[in-house]
Order: structure tokens, then C-alpha cells, then sequence
């Protein structure tokens, strides 16, 4: 009796064709049918954006959309960040800044301020964290994400 | 932490979307799923049809007119954020809107969405009680405009029937010039507002208080309007005696209470943010009537 659909889906510029059961999330769809693991799961109700992808561009809960509502659609996951192993200014900046601690949250954040920062060129560190508030971080190092994104910003700008 | 079975369903039309209303049972609409998804994750919910709001067409708009503005029930929280429309004509639902969840969440929510959950601290919410809303119900019979007491019955409850759908919502427009306010009190910021007070204002030629509006949230199960007070404030001038009053009304509401919030902590919050929209309301009114 399971519900399913064929779904056409491009994922990191990649095209996919797959069968899903259309109560599966887009979370589990990249994690579970793509393998695609980076995309990480915390709480699956939308409270700590751990598992934030773009889809169209817009960075939105993975755990809070159907992978049938992706279809013909494009997502982009923190795979697709570094391009030949070359990190990004903001994935470097998050090396230098020690933006990260044990890296749970980081592939969400960096997927909602990669978005915040196309659309906010030259940000204030109050919009950084406003920008930042919807992403949970346990290991309390909010201080040394803001560094990391204020750095990418100045960095884009020719400032550093 | 997963959805349970259910059959879904993509219409194109809003013709498809009632028909499909018309003969299903156990149905729920999904539009931007910020707060449905959860309920299904959790399996508060477990529909055994779920109809997506994303496929149909011509639902997501901001369309001003002289005396409201008419907004598709798909529009998103974000689109709604960036409109000019809004920033210029209706600023104080951008004001409220920049309390409500986060960028991802908003990217995805709805303002029909948001309408149809009916919590009763959320923000929308508040602005469609503000506005005077009159919202607009579609079935396989038609369209049926509603206002908003009659849309609003109660916590997470509202009167829209089992074949229809929530298509726009029309929010009543104020002049030019007019004051207004949005203030609310979370325990962190995009949570759920404990209290959210919104204010609208004009004043006369005199700076005296022409027309007001006044919408306390979190407090019932609803929504209030402090229309009483609204009405016997008309003609005073916008002064601390003033806020008082209106203060007192808000702290008068029957508070709800629950495990974390006492029902004298809403009503004292009620009072302190009910002044707080007021007092900010009169002063972007007072600046327009000066300059």
C-alpha cells in the first residue's frame, strides 16, 4: 500500500531519477536514497537547521519537505560547496575562525549564511545573528561563526 | 519522527483542489508545511490524504487596492517580507513578519498556512484580527467571504469546512501617514510569542487620536481586539495617561496559563507590551503629522 512517485530531482547540478514513497522527507531522500550523508538530521521538526539545503536557492528545512515536493526542482547540499576538493571563502573562514566544534550543525549553517551572504554582501554582526538564529549550535560556538561569516564577507569585499 | 502513510495528491487547479476536497475524507492541505510537517513528523497528525497547496496555481500575490490589500493564500512569509507593496503601504506586517520563525521557515511558510493553524500567538495571525480581515473560503459551490471572528473559532480551530480551501485574504488598509507598532515578548527570538501586541494609529489636525486599532495575541485562545477602548480613545490625545488605559484593558483580558506561563504573567506582559506598540505607534504617527 505504499504511496509512490517517480521523482526527477537535480542535486548538486547532478540529475536524479528516483521512485520514493511520498511520505519521505527531503532530508531522508538525500541521506538514505542519495547517500548523500552530509545533509545532517537533528531534530526532524524544524527547530535546529541542522539539516538546511537550498532548494531553488532558497536555503529551507530539509526535514519540513517531501522529496515528491522536489521534483523537477534543484537542491543544493554542502557536497556541492567545495568544487575538486577546493574549500570555499566561507568553509576556509570557518577553518581559520574555529567555526566549528564537533561539526554537527556546520553543514546547515553553512548552506543558510552561503544564502544570507548572496543576498547581504556587507552585513552587520546583528544581522549575522539574526540570520544565524535559526540554526542551533551546542557546542556554544556561535561567537567563532559569526567571526568566520563577518571574515567571508569582508574577504568577498576585498576588505582582508 | 517520520510521517505516517497517506496518499498524495498534486493538483494543478484550484478546480482539481475542490474536487479532490469534495470527495476525499481524512484530508489535510499542506501549504509552505512549516507547521503541518512537524505535526506529521511527530504524528500528531496522521492524514491518510495529504493535498499540496505548491502545485496549484495563481495563489501567491500581493494585490493593492484602494481600500485593502488582497493577498493569495500561497504567498510566502519571505515573499511577503520583500514586497514594496507591503513595506509601503501595510509596513507593520513586515515589522511583525521578522518575528516569525526564521529565514529557512519563512522561505517555505505561508501567510494561508499560518492563517489556517491558528495559533494563537502567531503573528499573522495577529495582523489578520489588525486588519479586519475578510477571507475568502472556496469549495466545488464557490467562493463564501468570511470575517475574521467568524474565520477564528479557537486554539489550532477554525471555521473553514472539510471541502474548502482558504484562496486569499483581504487586509483592510490605512491611510498614509498612519502610526504604527508591533512589540512582542519570546522566551528567544522566531519562538513563539508568549504576548505579540500590535497597534494602528491616525491622528486629527489637533494630534488628538482619530482611529486606533489595537490586537493583543497569546493571551486567549484568539486573538483580541481591545474595541471598546478603540472606540472611547477616539478624540483623547496619545499621551502616558492614555497608554494607561489602554494597558489596563489588555491586563484585563482572561489570560490562559499553562505549565511554563502563569495567567498573571500574561496579563502583566499584556499590559507592559500593550503600552509598548501603543507608545511606538504614536510616535511614527505624531513624526507624520509634524512633518
Amino acid at each position: 500500500m505504499k504511496d509512490l512517485r517517480t521523482i526527477s530531482v537535480t542535486v548538486n547540478g547532478t540529475p536524479y531519477s528516483r521512485e520514493v514513497e511520498t511520505r519521505r522527507t527531503l532530508a531522508d531522500f538525500l541521506r538514505l536514497d542519495l547517500k548523500l550523508t552530509g545533509t545532517h538530521l537533528g531534530c526532524e521538526h524544524g527547530a535546529c537547521g541542522a539539516c538546511t539545503v537550498r532548494v531553488e536557492g532558497e536555503a529551507v528545512r530539509s526535514c519540513l519537505m517531501l522529496a515528491v515536493q522536489t521534483n523537477g526542482k534543484s537542491v543544493a547540499t554542502v557536497e556541492g560547496l567545495a568544487k575538486d576538493g577546493k574549500l570555499t571563502p566561507m568553509q576556509n573562514q570557518f577553518w581559520e575562525k574555529h567555526g566549528l566544534q564537533c561539526g554537527f550543525c556546520t553543514p546547515g549553517i553553512l548552506m543558510t549564511m552561503t544564502e544570507f551572504l548572496e543576498e547581504n554582501p556587507d552585513p552587520t554582526e546583528s544581522e549575522v545573528r539574526d540570520a544565524l538564529s535559526g540554526n542551533i549550535c551546542r557546542c556554544t560556538g556561535y561567537q567563532a561563526i559569526v567571526d568566520a561569516v563577518l571574515a567571508t564577507a569582508a574577504q568577498a569585499r576585498g576588505e582582508q | 519522527m517520520k510521517p505516517s502513510p497517506f496518499t498524495y495528491h498534486a493538483p494543478t487547479t484550484t478546480a482539481e483542489l475542490t474536487e479532490l476536497l469534495g470527495t476525499l475524507d481524512d484530508v489535510r492541505i499542506i501549504a509552505g508545511g512549516q507547521s503541518l510537517m512537524p505535526m506529521m513528523n511527530f504524528r500528531f497528525v496522521q492524514p491518510g490524504h495529504l493535498i499540496d497547496l505548491n502545485t496549484v496555481g495563481g495563489l501567491a500575490y500581493v494585490d493593492v487596492q484602494r481600500d485593502f490589500i488582497e493577498i493569495g493564500a500561497s504567498t510566502r512569509q519571505r515573499f511577503l517580507q520583500r514586497s514594496q507593496d507591503i513595506a509601503k503601504h501595510m509596513p507593520i506586517v513586515g515589522e511583525a513578519l521578522s518575528h516569525v520563525g526564521h529565514r529557512q521557515t519563512r522561505a517555505r511558510g505561508t501567510i494561508g498556512g499560518s492563517l489556517c493553524h491558528f495559533d494563537p500567538s502567531a503573528e499573522l495571525v495577529n495582523m489578520a484580527a489588525l486588519h479586519d480581515a475578510v477571507l475568502t473560503l472556496t469549495s466545488v459551490d464557490g467562493d463564501r467571504s468570511i470575517s475574521f471572528g467568524e474565520f477564528g473559532l479557537g486554539f489550532l480551530t477554525t471555521s473553514v469546512q472539510p471541502n474548502e480551501f482558504l484562496r486569499s485574504v483581504r487586509l483592510a488598509r490605512w491611510p498614509e501617514g498612519h502610526g504604527y507598532g508591533f512589540e512582542e515578548f519570546a522566551m528567544r527570538h522566531g519562538d513563539f510569542a508568549i504576548c505579540a501586541v500590535s497597534c494602528l494609529m491616525t491622528l486629527d489636525d489637533r494630534g488628538a487620536i482619530d482611529r486606533l486599532a489595537v490586537a493583543v495575541s497569546g493571551v486567549s485562545e484568539t486573538p483580541v481586539r481591545l474595541t471598546e477602548m478603540e472606540g472611547r480613545l477616539r478624540g483623547t490625545m496619545p499621551d502616558a495617561g492614555t497608554a494607561t488605559d489602554l494597558a489596563a484593558a489588555a491586563g484585563d483580558i482572561e489570560a490562559m496559563s499553562d505549565a511554563y506561563i502563569t495567567s498573571d504573567y500574561r496579563s502583566h506582559l499584556a499590559r507592559v507590551i500593550t503600552r509598548r506598540a501603543f507608545t511606538k505607534a504614536t510616535e511614527r504617527a505624531d513624526q507624520r503629522v509634524r512633518a
